[in-house]
């Protein structure tokens, strides 16, 4: 290698020094440049600046639709405007605060207090300062486009329910993102959010929420858009099919109509609810915007307990249905004979203690066996049975049986019921169990509650024999989990015999009998208060029994078990066992005439996308749908009255 | 030599200057980024320019002769790295410039600038001759040429076009002839319509748009405009670091990288760009005085490219921020963030300590 040996071959210096002319030269072209711009042009680009905006608004995915198992549209979505104060020029948002509240009308502290909490966020997330704009405030921001640029509308879709609380507990409803919320989602919820707080709407949330988009866009100083530079659209929610029979719905709510309690309808062949009511039941379209303070105080405070969803969250005393779970504990564990008969003079004596049967005022039931003991609901054979079987046996029966202890329905804060034993009565009040207390748990009164939801599931999963499907409200729901707790053979005939009997043969609900129908089932009437207590109270309706019936039909192998709970409806057979007709009589005729291919409109399945879901419903009222008699959607809808 | 003698013999000056830009880098990418996702970008910028100290004192250490030995070698290494890339390199940004080397991803381009400044030094100084003869020019066109079009059908017109000023300012100190200059002027200009035809579409497009950028001010033209308008409403004194509407607005495209001179002049303003360029201008002037003070005329041609594709880079991406070039998508050395640029940048600062220590050689 030689060529740096060539060193006294000289450096071209002069063209070295003609390079440097012309860095020099190409920095000073470079800086006349920027002279231009910034020193003589100045004024003029920061005119162009300041009309250089660009604005972020979120575009909002609307929800999953919750349709029945027909395809029928329960709860749905409406277009509506919210308030958006942008926050990208904090100067501008302090010097008009004032007449943005006033304009629209609401207290300045209050939209204070949101600028201030929102101070966490980026300046391009816009706030929105009211959910829903009245067509004043959309006035009013349109005709200050020019001088409060810091208004934006934006639409938003807000939850439709049925009015009148129709459905309102099995749905929930929507409400604002708590502040604990967004903490826990881990950046994936905003404040400002919709949210499902209670219900279907909390348990599926995250199928039905979809991913909002956002949409940048070039406004000019007056706040109007000039361009669009870039947009992500909105991906909605998904919509969820649920198990729900709008039909027998309506049916369930028109029965329980005006009265507190609930009714829950399922299939225990599959655990799917067919209908699920609460009353008194808010109407959630009140919480799809924000609610007001007051109202929800009233809510929280009303004697009723609207809130409560009564079908899994009622916690109380099943009172004679109890006695099916008895009959249970009877026949498998044989503790007691099968045919034990005794006489029943309207009251017996155990343990020192007069315990009375409901006959007593008419003189007994006379002599009772173990079917008539079920038919006519006799206390005093059960009071014998519960004697002799023991508390620790009753509750081990009750318990495997599915008493005490959650379904696993999909929604949330379902209660559990309590089975009592001794076990539970030392542990939680530390006292010995007293065999008098035996006597009223025989009968499901004492310490012993459950759930509508409870007797429905138990109920039907006697009657199929000891399978107890997890009752669910998705109708997609895969692999349904299952307990078991199988009966011989025997055990389920005799039970389903007598359950017949209360319905078909005299018994306790001989009134709600159906011709043709295999309706069978159980009443159940509890007290709230010993019949002494009433009598030096005077009585008054906050005390009245709770009345309770769990029908189902066929007598074997049920399709559908329905659950009623009237509270203070004094007695199950009149006031529970209708409902429960009303609704079995309603199956039965769309079985029949679906066996008939009658196929109405309604029957036909929707497909789930939301778009065709709407484009066939909307026509609804005109000529598809004429002769149906329950409207098609939300829109129009007002069952329950 | 000693090893106190190499420290001492670093350009002290130089590496000054090139610590100032790197500390308007860090500033401003992070005002740029600061509001945005990309928050803390600074930090892996930082981690590259040590990362990038550390390699170019390595290179300062290898006698540049050793290397200059091995251009031939490391020019076919290169063509294969580019032909590598066309067939499994990684796409990112509609082009394939990216091949996976240790687990990051590396511009191939990159190193191939490095490459084709030291092949051309050899090339050039075993020229004897103060006339560089007609064969010699288009041996030296040929060279350039052929990792030129690999990385046009990358593609990647910029860091294509960063090859040519290291020939031609090459060309020029090795005593090119004024009627050959002349000649391949007229052939450039003759050229321009076919490479017109073999441009892609958005291509086309930018040179359109940079000649007509008010014609479409919501398209591509919007780059160069919001550019202009960022530098424009900066003013003499500026809007102040992380208060450039343009700039945290996000209106500035790409303003954490091409475009970071166009953030710089919004939030520093002419003041801030004034001290910028010229300390860019001393950063050249550095190297050509490095480049006279050579030893032979090998080192000088390894300077000389070192400031020619540095030259460029500061010309065509400051031109475009005000509207002076298309959108080539040519990053400012030291400013712009980007980990490939900012290794090339230093390693090539390697050469240049490499040829400064050995000047007294002999």
């Amino acid at each position: 290698m030689s060529y740096w040996f060539e060193s006294e071959h000289k450096l071209p210096q002069s063209r070295l020094a003609i390079v440097s002319y012309v860095i020099v030269g190409i920095v000073g072209l470079l800086l006349l440049g920027f002279w231009k711009l910034q020193v003589i042009d100045a004024d003029r680009y920061t005119l162009l600046a300041e009309r250089n905006r660009i604005r972020t608004i979120p575009i909002i995915a609307p929800r999953g639709k919750m349709l029945d198992r027909e395809g029928r549209v329960l709860v749905d979505n409406y277009p509506s405007f919210s308030v958006l104060l942008l926050r990208d020029n904090p100067e501008e948002l302090e010097r008009s605060l004032a007449t943005i509240a006033e304009g629209l009308s609401m207290p300045l502290e209050e939209l204070q207090r949101e600028v201030e909490a929102a101070g966490g966020l980026p300046k391009f997330y816009p706030l929105i300062v009211k959910p829903e704009a009245s067509q004043a405030d959309i006035a009013f921001i349109e005709s200050h486009r020019a001088d409060l640029p810091l208004l934006e509308m934006l639409m938003v879709y807000r939850r439709r329910y049925f009015q009148n609380g129709f459905l309102a507990h099995a749905s929930g409803y929507v409400g604002e993102v708590s502040a604990q919320q967004v903490e826990a989602s881990n950046g994936r919820l905003r404040p400002g959010d919709i949210v499902g707080k209670s219900g279907l709407e909390r348990q599926y949330n995250d199928v039905l929420m979809g991913t909002d988009g956002l949409r940048r866009a070039i406004v000019n100083s007056v706040g109007r858009e000039v361009g669009r530079l870039e947009q992500t659209d909105a991906i909605p929610g998904k919509p969820i099919e649920l198990t729900i029979d709008y039909d027998l719905q309506v049916m369930a709510e028109q029965a329980l109509a005006g009265r507190k309690g609930s009714v829950v309808a399922l299939d225990p062949r599959s655990g799917e609810i067919l209908a699920m009511v609460s009353h008194p039941a808010p109407d959630s379209n009140v919480f799809a915007v924000r609610v007001p303070s007051e109202e929800w105080k009233r809510l929280n405070e009303d004697e009723d307990r609207p809130l409560l969803n009564r079908a899994i969250q009622a916690q109380l005393a099943p009172g004679s249905v109890f006695k099916i779970f008895m009959a249970a504990a009877i026949l498998e564990s044989k503790a007691v004979p099968e045919n034990l008969t005794i006489f029943c003079p309207g009251y017996g004596t155990f343990y020192g203690r007069q315990f009375r049967c409901h006959t007593f005022d008419k003189g007994g039931h006379g002599v009772v066996d173990f079917h008539k003991a079920v038919v006519q609901s006799c206390d005093i054979f059960f009071y014998e049975a519960g004697k002799r079987l023991g508390i620790d046996r009753i509750s081990y029966y009750a318990y495997q049986l599915g008493l005490g202890r959650k379904t696993g329905i999909d929604l949330p804060s379902e209660e559990s019921g309590l089975v009592p034993s001794e076990d539970w009565k030392k542990r939680v009040f530390k006292q010995p169990w007293y065999p008098g207390e035996t006597i009223s748990v025989a009968i499901g009164q004492g310490a012993t509650t459950t759930t509508p939801l409870q007797l429905a599931m138990t109920i039907g999963g006697i009657a199929s024999g000891g399978v107890f499907k997890q009752p669910h409200l998705l109708k997609t729901k895969q692999n349904v989990p299952d307990f078991r707790f199988p009966l011989t053979e025997h055990t389920t005939e005799i039970i389903t015999q007598a359950m017949y009997g209360v319905v078909n043969e005299g018994g306790t609900a001989a009134a709600s009998r159906l011709e043709g129908i295999e309706f069978c089932g159980k009443t159940g009437t509890s007290q709230l208060i010993s019949i002494e207590g009433r009598k030096r109270i005077g009585g008054g309706r906050r005390f009245t029994d709770n009345a309770w019936f769990v029908g189902y039909a066929p007598r074997r192998n049920p399709e559908i078990v329905v659950a009623v709970l009237v509270e203070h409806g004094e007695h199950g057979s009149t006031a529970a066992a209708p409902v429960a007709r009303d609704i079995i009589k309603r199956y039965y005729e769309k079985k029949s005439q679906r066996g008939q291919q009658q196929y109405t409109v309604e029957y036909k399945r929707f497909e789930l996308d939301p778009d065709s879901v709407l484009a066939k419903v909307k026509p609804a009222g005109k000529s598809e749908l004429r002769g149906v008699e329950t409207p098609p959607g939300p829109a129009v809808a007002r069952p329950g009255r | 030599m000693k090893e106190s003698a190499k420290i001492r013999d670093l350009d002290w000056w130089l590496l000054a200057i090139v610590f100032a830009l790197c500390g308007i880098s860090l500033l401003q990418i992070h005002s740029a980024t600061q509001n945005s996702p990309l928050a803390g970008m600074q930090w892996r910028q930082m981690t590259w320019i040590l990362l990038g100290l550390v390699a170019m004192l390595i290179v300062s250490r290898i006698d540049y002769h050793t290397i200059l030995d091995q251009a031939p070698l490391l020019y076919l290494i290169g063509l294969a790295a580019l032909v590598a890339v066309l067939v499994v390199g990684q796409t990112r940004f509609g082009a394939k410039r990216w091949l996976p080397v240790l687990g990051a991803f590396l511009q191939v381009s990159e190193l191939v600038k490095l490459i084709i400044i030291i092949l051309l030094a050899r090339f050039f100084s075993e020229v004897r001759s103060d006339q560089l003869s007609l064969p010699d020019l288009a041996k030296a066109a040929v060279l350039t040429g052929l990792p030129l079009v690999l990385i046009l059908l990358q593609p990647d017109l910029g860091t294509a076009l960063v090859l040519v000023p290291v020939t031609v300012v090459g060309a020029f100190l090795a005593g090119i002839h004024w009627k050959h200059a002349v000649a391949l002027l007229v052939l450039a200009a003759l050229m321009l319509p076919i490479g017109w035809h073999v441009l892609k579409p958005y291509q086309k497009e930018r040179i359109e748009t940079f000649l007509r950028p008010e014609e479409d001010p919501r398209g591509s033209g919007y780059q160069i405009l919001q550019s202009k308008i960022a530098v424009g409403s900066g003013g003499f004194w500026g809007k102040g670091i992380g208060r450039g509407s343009q700039n945290q607005g996000g209106f500035v495209p790409v303003r954490y990288s091409d475009f970071i001179m166009a953030a710089l002049a919004e939030e520093l303003g002419f003041a801030g760009v004034l001290v910028t360029l010229l300390l860019f201008m001393a950063l050249l002037l550095r190297l050509v005085q490095n480049a006279q003070r050579a030893n032979d005329r090998a080192g000088m041609f390894l300077v000389m490219g070192v400031a020619a594709v540095l030259g460029f880079h500061l010309f065509v991406n400051v031109a475009m921020v005000i509207g002076y070039m298309p959108v080539t998508g040519i990053p400012l050395p030291l400013l712009s963030y980007g980990g490939s640029a900012t290794l090339f940048v230093f390693l090539a600062l390697g050469l240049v300590m490499n040829v400064r220590e050995r000047r007294f050689v002999d």
